[in-house]
């Protein structure tokens, strides 16, 4: 056990190990390492947030299922609403139409017989007095006799 | 095998003895003189270790250490060139789990500002001083074998006699990093502190400024051992396991001569193995400290109080 010069040779020695390691050992392994450790927590990352956008893409697919399902059963409902509408539409134009036929129908059919009656009256009258000129044998003063005639018709 | 037989306390002397270059009191360099012979074969001694006195380098930590650290920077420069981010090798991989470990070391002792310097010296520290702990489970006397090669220590010839594989077992390497995180701490305390707020952090506290002896005598030493401890902890723990491999290793000493020295040997397989085991936590452990206590001081270098 001596001190000897010896010392500082691995005093020397000792510093250049450590200035190599600096300058040439030390970095490119850190680099190495970090950029690793970087490109590993990088893709965790990734593929966390995949994950994260899958479940959202999961629940928006059900929401918009659910959603198109409502919009069609809506749709199911509007269209028999408007079918039956429809169908109660037609019914009561059908009916009125029918209605309106039986009136117009009637109000013909009166008018003809109001018509005919008319035609029969004024026939009638005219049978009157033919009768009752040929019984009187002469000719009755139509003017005299108008009145009564009119009143005649006018009772059948 | 042996010119003469080794006693114990010679080979426990030889395992404990660097392999020293330096100047003698001659002015002439040269390896050292053990026992009368250099330690290199070949070359002429003119003096022993402790007359080299400080101008003396122990080349087999030298070598060892500035290998071991070569190993481990081109090593990782091959890793860190062909890093992808994308598709790591099984390399890259476990450098990136070295990386991963001592980046998290930093960020749980080391809270102050982004310091650059922190990653690659701690990175630097753990490694290198994982290496050349683990130089101390390589079988003790195989790479003095080779050095000396492929010859017993004392036998007569060889080549180099005397080489200690384990950097961390003598003082001056892990006195010599620490020495570096000393003057680390230093230049991080008074340029995060100002020179003024440093030494008030050594002469106020914790008593107020009306004490200031009192907090020197408190507050310097206790500065400096933690400092002092750091590479002292690293060389007592290594020094200490490479101490009781050695002694392990006289168990083997007479495996080919008696009945006795076989059963000798195989109590110091035994031994020697869970000692290893042992030592594999001690190795890394040691390595680990290191790094920690180093962020530690500095981070303490950087806070303000």
């Amino acid at each position: 056990m001596n001190f000897n010069a010896t010392l500082f040779g691995q005093l020397l020695a000792f510093v250049f190990f450590v200035w190599f390691t600096m300058q040439y050992v030390w970095p490119y392994i850190l680099e190495a390492l970090e950029e690793r450790e970087k490109e590993i927590s990088d893709g965790l990352e990734a593929a966390s947030r995949g994950k994260r956008e899958l479940d959202e893409a999961h629940q928006k697919k059900a929401e918009i299922l659910e959603e198109a399902k409502k919009e069609a059963a809506d749709l199911v409902n509007q269209a028999n609403a408007r079918a039956n509408q429809l169908v109660e539409d037609a019914k009561s134009t059908a009916h009125e139409e029918a209605e309106r036929i039986k009136v117009s129908a009637q109000s013909d059919l009166d008018q003809a017989a109001k018509r005919t009656k008319e035609e029969l009256r004024s026939e009638v009258a005219a049978l009157a007095v033919a009768g009752a000129e040929k019984i009187l044998g002469s000719e009755i003063d139509k003017d005299k006799n108008s009145q009564i005639i009119d009143q005649i018709a006018q009772e059948l | 095998m042996a010119s003469k037989e080794l006693n114990s306390t010679d080979y426990i002397e030889h395992h404990l003895t660097n392999l020293t270059y330096g100047k003698c009191p001659d002015g002439t360099w040269s390896f050292a003189e053990v026992h009368g012979k250099s330690q290199v074969a070949g070359t002429e001694a003119s003096c022993n270790i402790s007359e080299m006195g400080f101008w003396a380098f122990q080349v087999d930590t030298l070598f060892m250490s500035f290998l071991l650290g070569m190993g481990m920077i081109f090593f990782m420069r091959r890793v860190a060139k062909n890093a992808s981010s994308s598709k790591p090798g099984r390399i890259q991989n476990a450098v990136e789990y070295l990386v991963t470990l001592v980046r998290d070391q930093v960020q749980d002792n080391f809270t102050a500002d982004k310091n650059p310097l922190m990653g690659p010296l701690a990175l630097t520290i753990f490694v290198w001083v994982f290496l050349m702990n683990l130089m101390d489970l390589i079988p003790i006397d195989l790479v003095p074998w080779i050095a000396n090669g492929f010859a017993a220590p004392n036998a007569e010839g060889g080549a180099i006699h005397y080489f200690k594989v384990l950097p961390v077992a003598d003082i001056n390497a892990p006195m010599g990093m620490a020495l570096g995180v000393l003057i680390l701490i230093h230049y991080y305390s008074i340029k995060n502190k100002g020179l003024g707020g440093f030494l008030a952090e050594l002469t106020f506290q914790p008593y107020g400024k009306w004490m200031a002896p009192i907090n020197v005598i408190f507050e310097i030493p206790g500065f400096y051992a933690k400092q002092l401890a750091l590479g002292l902890r690293l060389y007592g723990n290594l020094f200490a396991g490479e101490m009781i491999f050695i002694l392990i290793a006289l168990f083997f000493g007479g495996f080919f001569s008696s009945i006795t020295g076989v059963l000798a040997g195989v109590a110091g397989l035994a031994l020697n193995f869970i000692w290893a085991v042992f030592h594999i936590l001690v190795v890394i452990l040691q390595a680990f400290l290191f790094m920690v206590l180093t962020l530690v001081y500095l981070q303490q270098a950087h806070e303000h109080h």
